[in-house]
């Protein structure tokens, strides 16, 4: 187990340091951020002045070793706009984005699970095939779309909830959250619903396909010949089995969760690291841009990592390989 | 001795979009108190049907269509799900061909046989679990506390077999029903099986039917045979008249098709033809296009006869010399 | 068991029809009626979008032709010049059933050429995966891996963020966002196929790799090939929507869908709904038609795939 966990912390670390080059070399490439920060009648001087001033001067390959060697120690560099470090204006973000995803999430497996478990037990019923209907439909509209017509629906027309921005803070066990106040929850609902859509459709869909694939096998025909009820077959027997892939799958969604927030963010103005990113995008702020990008990567390869581990730890059969090596 | 299991014109038919398949038409069978009852046929001749149906695990688009199902002189054909959900695995339980598909491999086995004693026993789960850790010391597994712990994939296929028959005899069944439990398994794991299935009915007196396709296997251990073909059962009697000297044409070609020690360097028999496409039987008898046998009279469905306390489905009872070698 | 004798009943109900795989699939294909009028109507989208300069009132971006006096006009009002807007106009007097036609043509444009591109480049880098086989196979899949492990979105997203706006770009965003499914697709026939005997068997025979390659995994593949590429192109025409509304994507000068919604974006608080509405139901409709043509194509090609 510590050998598989250290083989794959190498893997991740190599990972991260391919991105870091291909990340900032990208970013790097296109634009000239000086004309935008310098003003439009700023002599040749001025502009040299900024130039050396953001670092901008120097080759390439030396900024990026400047920014490794920046990155080790915790400092991706100043906003060109902010002024600011890059890391902490993301670090600031975070939370809204974090709360936003880990909502939808959520959202995703309460909703999604039990649908898909009906519509796998009940496949020839109207409302299994209604279910599956709306969940093509989850997989084919387009997020922002579908965001957009939620405000005009709950926010403009019928004026349940508000359209845009990020409710009250409140504390609980020490965490700062917006879902500890009923403003907040107000407030959150709308976007997480329209970032959750998606992962409800996948979660139907997973769910109901293990379902299917398990009630037709040989262990649940034993199951009924030891006259076990129908609740434990299905929420033992089954549900056991489906959750390793349904969990993995839902767990690596996590990931693109924070990557599609840039789009649920953007149109409910969410205070989240995603409407940081375009903003930074537009303006050509790429310390920004490449400490998120750096952000996110290592997100993902954590992700990945703490993925591989749960399951490891959920399937038997893969911890005792692990063992036997 | 009285009859634990009385099948009386049983019909189970699967109503398929292209037709219907008559898998089990019209069996008749009694079995007696602590009796064994080979029941032999090629794949498709409807026999794990049959076992299916009376336990009551028949599912759509299979039904029992007529026919009676007597268990201890109650009827169970289509009974109450309740009432058949108390009999699985209480009075009359299932072992399963695949060890490896039936044991559920996410769950350890304690907990599966442990569920197997709590679903119709209010005992508590430490009387459960040393009922199940004698249980599987009765077949033969050495340090079964430890064996309890592991999970399926843990075990050796003739171990996870050897579970199976320790949770199928937990309850103390009137009645099991084994589904070609040996067919997956090495040839001395097998009669090693055979073995153990043999001492625990003598101990328990509990009855047995052991379904499979090879007439070796019965030949050792059921006192009874029933030979089903397309269906229905062609031939049945006691074990030592039936293969000394058999009267269905098919019998003879199946017990031709056994390679012996004695009958080496001569050519095998093999019965001729495909297995009969279930949608489409001949009028008469289901053997005939593949019978050597054949007569006119083959062109009706050849009645159940009783000949010296056998029962024959068969126009052209098969003379004892004309054995095929 | 109960398998086994519907297997046998299945086959028994087939009769033996002479029909080459063409004929068949196509029988199988229309047996679904969704997935039939799926079918049609993509290919009317296509036409109005191929015919848009012909059966529009108005060339949306020809200044001359647009009228400011037209601005944020409701559904079926009359514009300037006389003719009946039907879905009403935009911000800067555009008549939106125009506009919405003129910007399929941009976003089905962008969505099938990044479709067929990252289709050739992942075949082709799938193809020298299988035909190379060690060190580069397991290079090259580690890459696919690897990608494939960040949504497509946020590749998209990252490119875009590298490259800038445009056609050109947003094309070229998507295909480096999208080949990686092919070449996996790719690679997994190559594997299913070279696992097989037969190939073992050519081997043996001294048979070339390349020939293996090209006259066995390529064939192999087209199917799910197909599958994946109608499914890819309506989350490439999608995406492409997506990153325009974002601002990110194609600038204002290529009004795609995307480019028209998010300038109806701004009137939707204020109850103009349908400046965003329309080029969002265009939308809709062109993605859902795909996917549903391409859910249908999985479950009808899938079958023979397994053999």
């Amino acid at each position: 187990m510590t050998v598989f966990i250290i083989r794959r912390l190498i893997q991740a670390l190599l990972v991260v340091f391919m991105m870091s080059v291909i990340v900032f070399f990208g970013v790097n490439i296109v634009g000239d951020p000086v004309y935008m920060l310098v003003s439009p009648d700023a002599d040749q001087a001025d502009i040299a002045a900024a130039i050396s001033r953001l670092g901008l001067d120097r080759p390439i390959w030396e900024q990026y070793l400047l920014f490794l060697k920046g990155a080790a120690q915790g400092d991706l560099g100043n906003s060109f706009i902010f002024g600011e470090p890059a890391l902490k204006l993301i670090l600031h973000h975070m939370p809204a984005t974090m709360e936003l995803a880990f909502s939808a999430l959520i959202l995703a497996i309460v909703v999604g699970i039990p649908l898909g478990l009906y519509a796998g037990l009940y496949p020839d019923s109207r409302i299994s095939k209604g279910i599956m209907a709306a969940s093509i439909f989850g997989f084919s509209l387009p997020t922002f779309w579908v965001g957009l017509m939620l405000i005009m629906l709950f926010a403009v027309e019928l004026r349940w909830v508000p359209a845009t921005g990020r409710g009250d803070l409140g504390t609980f066990l020490g965490i700062q959250s917006s879902l500890f106040t009923l403003d907040g929850l107000s407030h959150i609902f709308l976007p997480a619903l329209n970032l959750a859509l998606l992962k409800i459709s996948l979660a139907i869909r997973l769910t109901r396909a293990g379902v299917r694939e398990a009630m037709g096998l040989d262990y649940v025909k034993y199951a009924r010949a030891k006259g076990l009820s129908t609740r434990r077959i299905i929420f033992v027997h089954v549900m056991k089995n489906i959750m390793i892939p349904v969990v993995t799958v839902m767990g690596l969604e996590f990931g693109s969760l924070i990557g599609f927030s840039v789009v649920t963010e953007t149109i409910f103005a969410w205070p989240g690291m995603g409407k940081l990113l375009i903003d930074a995008i537009l303006q050509l702020d790429r310390p920004v841009v490449v400490a998120y990008l750096m952000i996110i990567v290592l997100f993902f390869v954590l992700i990945n990592l703490v993925v591989d581990i749960l399951y490891s730890i959920l399937d038997p059969r893969v911890r005792l390989q692990d063992q036997g090596a | 001795m009285s009859a634990v299991l009385e099948v009386r014109g049983l019909k189970t038919h699967f109503f398929t979009h292209a037709g219907v398949v008559k898998a089990v038409d019209g069996v008749d069978f009694t079995i007696s108190k602590g009796e064994i009852m080979g029941l032999v046929g090629e794949s498709g001749s409807g026999k794990s049907i049959t076992g299916f149906s009376i336990i009551g695990l028949i599912d759509p688009p299979g039904r029992i269509v007529e026919g009676s199902i007597k268990f201890n002189g109650e009827e169970i054909a289509n009974a109450k799900e309740e009432l058949l959900q108390n009999l699985r695995g209480n009075r009359i339980s299932m072992i399963f061909q695949d060890p490896m598909m039936t044991l559920n491999p996410v769950l350890r086995v304690d907990t599966q046989m442990i569920e197997a004693i709590l679903a119709h026993e209010p005992v508590s789960k430490q009387t459960a679990w040393e009922r199940s850790r004698d249980a599987l010391g009765l077949v033969g597994i050495p340090s079964p506390e430890e064996r309890l712990r592991a999970y399926p994939h843990q075990l050796s296929g003739g171990m996870r077999q050897r579970v199976a028959i320790a949770t199928a005899f937990l309850n103390k069944p009137d009645l099991i029903i084994a589904d070609e439990p040996t067919t997956a398994l090495d040839v001395t794991i097998q009669s090693q099986i055979i073995h153990e299935a043999q001492k625990l009915t003598k101990q328990t007196g509990t009855a047995m039917i052991w379904i499979t396709h090879d007439l070796a296997v019965v030949a050792g251990l059921a006192e009874r045979i029933s030979v089903m073909y397309a269906g229905r059962i062609v031939e049945q009697g006691g074990i030592d008249d039936v293969i000394d000297r058999p009267l269905h044409p098919y019998t003879v070609g199946l017990l031709g098709s056994v390679p012996t020690a004695n009958r080496r360097g001569k050519r095998l028999f093999q019965i001729e033809g495909m297995t009969p496409n279930m949608l489409a039987l001949p009028k008469g008898c289901a053997f005939g296009p593949r019978c050597h046998a054949q007569t006119d009279a083959c062109g009706q469905r050849p009645p159940v006869e009783d000949i010296d306390g056998r029962s024959l489905r068969c126009f052209n009872p098969q003379p004892a010399a004309e054995v095929v070698e | 068991m109960s398998d086994l004798v519907a297997d046998t009943a299945l086959d028994a109900a087939t009769p033996p029809r002479v029909e080459t795989p063409f004929q068949r699939f196509r029988a199988e294909f229309f047996e679904s009626k969704i997935a039939t009028i799926a079918l049609a109507i993509f290919l009317i989208i296509v036409l109005l979008a191929v015919l848009a300069p012909w059966i529009t009132p108005q060339n949306p971006y020809d200044l001359a032709q647009v009228s400011v006096m037209d601005g944020r006009l409701p559904p079926g009002s009359e514009a300037f010049d006389g003719y009946t807007m039907w879905l009403g106009s935009d911000g800067s007097g555009r008549d939106l059933y125009s506009a919405i036609l003129y910007g399929l043509r941009i976003s089905l444009t962008v969505g099938l050429a990044s479709g067929v591109i990252a289709l050739l480049i992942g075949m082709a880098i799938g193809l020298v995966a299988a035909y190379a086989g060690g060190r580069i196979e397991a290079i090259i899949m580690r890459i696919v891996d690897l990608q494939l492990s960040f949504p497509a979105s946020l590749v998209a997203l990252m490119m875009v963020a590298a490259l800038g706006k445009g056609v050109d770009k947003i094309i070229l965003a998507l295909v480096i966002a999208q080949w990686a499914y092919y070449a996996r697709t790719v690679r997994a026939t190559a594997l299913v196929e070279r696992s097989k005997e037969y190939v073992e068997a050519a081997q043996c025979l001294g048979i070339s790799r390349f020939r293996i390659v090209f006259r066995h995994i390529l064939p192999n593949c087209m199917a799910p090939l197909i599958v994946v590429g109608t499914v890819q192109t309506a989350s490439a025409i999608s995406l492409e929507a997506t990153l325009s509304f974002l601002g990110v994507g194609l600038p204002q000068t290529e009004p795609s869908i995307g480019v028209l919604i998010a300038n109806g974006f701004e009137y939707m608080l204020s109850g103009r709904y349908w400046i965003s509405v329309f080029p969002g139901l265009a939308l809709l409709l062109t993605v859902v038609s795909i996917n549903l043509v391409g859910d249908h194509l999985r479950d009808v090609l899938n079958p023979r795939l397994k053999k």
